[in-house]
């Protein structure tokens, strides 16, 4: 077919191309509805992130049952306050103490507790990070500005398609008497894979 | 400087293609068409040998997709290349400012 204004072409990315492509067998072959297509990537681009974690992790500052509930069966106490999925069926909560500090990677790809923080930040799929945090955890904590007491020892966790952890952090000094919504606002996404801390009550 | 440093909140998705073919990946499983662990192991191989957590992941996670469902019998890849093609050509066949449709391909039947 003749252009009379080639600059004016649409263009594709090749990923681009090839990814309507894929769409386009699935769905004509009925393997894949497009609506469901959509809602997925509305829900994992806009709704579920790490506000999900901090209000668990807010509860179980602040509820000791349920801090209970979440070192027994954290998949069943999540699930409680309404955040499960397919991709995260099994979690475990990872507790930091006064001598340990957990932190979280998936050395194999990037295995991630989807329903209470959300897809991973780029960080955590590099390779860098994936390969690093175990042989060297505390020089990657440190790079991220976490120097932990000598006194710490660090755990990592190696998260898997059937089972992805959260790192529930200490409860900040000072949080005494906070609402859980104030509770839930120091918790950081960075906190919860344990390359960080909850920030300190303003 | 910290290597791992990003801006945060930051979007998982940098091209619309990348939010696509997560999505489908995520309907096939839920459809029960490939389990997740299934899928891990096939990404995970994907992944070896790429340099970032963005675009290189996402192009890794692409092929990995593709592999899934040629090995279910579902696509194989000239058919997925072929397909990718008539895309492009209904890209280019679409003017400007309009949505692109595979029936503005030439030669759709």
């Amino acid at each position: 077919m003749p252009h009379d204004h080639h600059d004016h072409d649409n263009h594709l990315d090749p990923m681009e191309a090839r990814t309507r492509a894929l769409e386009t067998i699935l769905t004509r072959k009925g393997l894949v509805d497009p609506a469901a297509v959509d809602a997925i990537i509305e829900t994992y681009a806009e709704k579920v992130g790490p506000k999900n974690g901090a209000q668990v992790v807010a509860r179980a500052w602040d509820d000791a049952d349920f801090a209970d509930w979440l070192a027994r069966d954290a998949t069943t106490a999540i699930a409680s306050m309404g955040f499960s999925g397919r991709q995260g069926e099994h979690m475990q909560a990872v507790f930091n103490s006064d001598s340990v500090h957990n932190l979280v990677v998936c050395t194999l790809c990037s295995c991630y507790p989807w329903p209470v923080l959300g897809l991973p930040p780029v960080w955590y799929k590099s390779p860098a990070y994936r390969s690093r945090a175990v042989i060297e955890p505390r020089a990657v904590l440190r790079e991220f500005g976490l120097e932990l007491p000598e006194g710490v020892s660090v755990r990592v966790w190696d998260s898997t398609a059937e089972l992805r952890y959260l790192v529930i952090p200490q409860r900040p000094a000072g949080s005494e008497g906070m609402s859980r919504d104030d509770l839930a606002a120091l918790v950081t996404r960075e906190s919860m894979i344990g390359t960080g801390l909850p920030t300190g009550p303003a | 400087m910290n290597p791992f440093d990003a801006p945060q909140p930051e979007s998982p998705f940098t091209e619309p293609w990348q939010a696509r073919v997560f999505a489908l990946t995520v309907a096939m499983n839920e459809a029960g068409h490939f389990d997740w662990p299934d899928w891990a192991a096939v990404f995970g191989r994907h992944l070896k040998g790429t340099r970032d957590g963005a675009g290189d992941y996402w192009r890794a996670w692409a092929e990995a997709l593709e592999e899934m469902l040629a090995r279910g019998g579902v696509a194989e890849g000239g058919e997925v290349a072929a397909l990718a093609e008539r895309w492009q050509a209904a890209a280019h066949a679409t003017p400007h400012g309009q949505p692109i449709l595979l029936e503005n391909a030439a030669g759709q039947g």
